[in-house]
């Protein structure tokens, strides 16, 4: 998409409703440095979320929207759940169509999105809880990375089923009591992380959202990886605070006990050869972009 | 219909796009001796079709496995098998969400197994089209034809159309592109046919030109905006409906379910100018008519024959769409009917339930007979019931085993 589409004809501007009009003058589609520090000076492409007061996965929303490279020509599929709730806020389009296809969906669509647009840049990232991911998917989400299909996979990993009220799920961690796991859960947390790498994931990380600098980081290079190589996969802990028991202000606190070392989201990635070489590729160009502009603003200064 | 100006350009397999009505009404057309699944793939060659997902299922998996050669000869985009026909069916709403004309296969277990999907493709509004070969979905495990499965696609939202022959299939799949993808339609179409004695029988068929095709599929002319980032990603709602427990988000899904099933009831026209109305009757000021769809249509007519020998006169509808269902056609071409027998290859008689529900005095209706698990129906059987309705001896009921 061009950015001249979402432009709103002159005669028509005043009728359009606020928030489009922002978002045509201060959205920051094509801006090809935009990263997690525009939010709260730009306009965002998450309008307003409906999740619990202090839910870190509303902002894992904000900080991983703010990072795609590039939104103007990115779809994403969620699947049920607390995201659904949030995507008809999202300025991409967006498919939420059953619980647990998110996968199959994705790769249909970047099927058609490849056939349609030749030569095109069109992502399209996964984005979806582990419900979704890890227990009613989990078909879906490995075959589509078997198959090595060309998109992101995002789980937000809340270690149960929140939207439904705090049920067991696989990414549980072991003796966690819960609704349907009412002495304990009694198997580990299915370590899904090491399942991807198995399965052809170029690009792996496990994650907090606690540093949206490192958030910003890994969405981008998923994103690159998955455009130019293979499926690519990020789990971020998302903890829901209501169901663990925490307060509105502790899911920062809560993510970044979870991150330490040793823990269970110790930051750990795997990236493949391939993957490797071309992140270090764009590092290079990014270098060298960042040089230009820097003797270019010292041109001018001089 | 033809966006006009694609029409006489060239595709990469140097087929013409052609206006779809001519393509099929007016061109001259090629007599062949092919089996079911072979015509299917003949229509897929000429249909333009984007994205094929296949999945392995009896009787289908041939045909899902010709288009899969249609795809490596270069004239279907993209093509893969999936994982199961739940997944398939997800994979082709992907494929169709992001502006794909999309076609799939499957039958009976595949149908139910991916049942989840069929009313989401309808409130989606995707005009996929899939081909449904029925075969037994209950336990034993069977292969063999029976029609059960089309009673529970009846309430998705679908177009259901049922085809009696080879030559049908040929034709329907290619009009039910033009159908489903009407800007006033959009909704997704089951083709459905009685496995095996059309999949894997051979017959004659007349084809259209190997070198004319379907003009591709516009996905901007949807009701509803194609996934791609290609038009204002404004957001969708101010807030989401899901879960909501109020009067605005009852009334939004309400709304659009009935839109849905409008959706259905407008095909009516454009479905009727293609398949030349949506049944197709005879001899129908008799005293019993034959009311029936897919090959016990072809039964039926047989019957027919049998009992004319005989010098009794017995009508035949044949009923070419489920969905929309032609309850008005029907009722007309049954007024005169003092008998309407309504042979089924299915155990619960679906057909006989929508004609009952359809028609003034159903007791007139008779609900047989039924064959089921693969059982063929021999024409006998139907001309025994007639005769049997009428008061006459029967020599053997084969039915009733007396």
């Amino acid at each position: 998409m061009s950015l001249e589409r979402i432009k709103i004809a002159p005669e028509l501007y005043d009728i359009m409703p606020p928030e489009y009009q922002d978002l045509v003058q201060r959205a920051t589609y094509g801006k090809e440095s935009r990263g997690w520090k525009d939010i709260g000076t730009t306009k965002e492409l998450i309008e307003e979320h409906s999740l619990c007061a202090g839910c870190p996965e509303s902002m894992a929303f904000r900080y991983i929207l703010a990072s795609l490279p590039n939104p103007e020509d990115t779809v994403m599929v969620g699947s049920t759940g607390c995201t659904s709730l949030v995507f008809p806020h999202v300025a991409v389009h967006n498919i939420h169509s059953l619980f647990g296809n998110q996968n199959a969906v994705a790769s249909g669509l970047k099927r058609a999105l490849a056939l349609r647009f030749p030569g095109r840049i069109k992502d399209v990232v996964v984005l979806a809880g582990d419900g979704a991911t890890v227990d009613i998917g989990l078909d879906m989400t490995l075959q589509s990375w078997f198959r090595q299909e060309k998109f992101t996979t995002i789980c937000f990993d809340n270690e149960l089923y929140a939207n439904t009220g705090g049920q067991e799920s696989g990414l549980m961690q072991k003796g966690f009591v819960a609704k349907m796991a009412p002495v304990g859960k009694t198997f580990e947390k299915v370590r899904l992380p090491e399942i991807a790498r198995e399965s052809g994931c170029h690009y792996v990380v496990n994650c907090t959202v606690s540093k949206p600098n490192l958030v910003e980081k890994v969405v981008k290079n998923a994103v690159y990886v998955a455009r130019e190589i293979g499926p690519t996969y990020i789990q971020f802990y998302t903890p829901c605070i209501l169901e663990i028991g925490k307060n509105s202000m502790e899911g920062l606190q809560e993510m970044r006990d979870a991150e330490k070392p040793n823990e269970r989201f110790a930051y750990k990635e795997y990236v493949s050869d391939a993957a490797k070489e071309l992140l270090a590729e764009i590092a290079a160009k990014e270098k060298e972009r960042k040089a230009a502009a820097k003797k270019q603003l010292a041109g001018q200064n001089a | 219909m033809a966006t006009p100006s694609i029409i006489g350009q060239k595709n990469k397999k140097g087929q013409v796009y052609t206006d779809p009505w001519y393509m099929l009404h007016e061109a001259p057309r090629t007599p062949s001796f092919f089996t079911g699944s072979e015509v299917i793939k003949e229509a897929i060659r000429r249909a333009s079709v984007d994205v094929m997902i296949a999945y392995p299922i009896t009787p289908q998996s041939e045909a899902a496995a010709l288009i899969g050669e249609l795809f490596a000869e270069g004239y279907v985009g993209d093509y893969f098998r999936g994982e199961s026909e739940f997944a398939v069916m997800s994979e082709c709403a992907g494929a169709a969400f992001g502006g794909a004309r999309v076609f799939t296969t499957t039958a009976g277990p595949g149908t139910m197994r991916a049942m989840e999907n069929f009313p989401m493709w309808a409130g989606s509004r995707l005009p996929i089209q899939m081909i449904v070969t029925c075969r037994g979905i209950n336990s034993p495990l069977s292969i063999q034809p029976d029609t059960l499965e089309m009673a529970y696609l009846l309430q998705t939202g679908m177009l259901v159309w049922h085809a009696e022959t080879a030559q049908d299939f040929y034709d329907w799949i290619l009009k039910g592109y033009m159908v489903a993808e009407e800007p006033d339609v959009h909704l997704p179409l089951a083709l459905c046919c009685d496995g095996f004695f059309v999949t894997h029988t051979k017959d004659m068929v007349e084809l259209t030109p190997a070198d004319m095709c379907l003009p591709p599929y516009d996905p901007y002319r949807s009701p509803v905006p194609c996934m791609d980032m290609e038009c204002p990603p404004v957001r969708m709602m101010r807030d989401p409906f899901v879960m909501k427990s109020n009067y605005i988000s009852y009334a939004t899904h309400a709304s659009w379910q009935q839109e849905v099933w409008a959706a259905v009831e407008r095909s009516r026209k454009h479905t009727i100018a293609w398949l030349d109305g949506l049944i197709d009757a005879e001899n129908v000021e008799s005293d019993v008519v034959i009311v029936a769809s897919g090959t016990a249509v072809s039964q039926g007519r047989e019957a027919v024959a049998m009992l004319a020998d005989e010098g009794i006169d017995v009508g035949l509808v044949k009923v070419k769409t489920i969905r929309p269902w032609p309850g008005e056609e029907i009722r007309e071409a049954t007024k005169h009917a003092k008998h309407i027998v309504i042979p089924e290859f299915n155990i619960i008689g679906w057909l006989a339930r929508e004609v009952k529900a359809t028609i003034p005095n159903n007791e007139r209706v008779h609900a047989g007979p039924h064959v089921a698990g693969g059982m063929t129906m021999p024409p006998e059987i139907i001309v025994g019931e007639i005769k049997s309705l009428l008061g006459m001896k029967v020599e053997t009921l084969a039915t009733r085993g007396s």
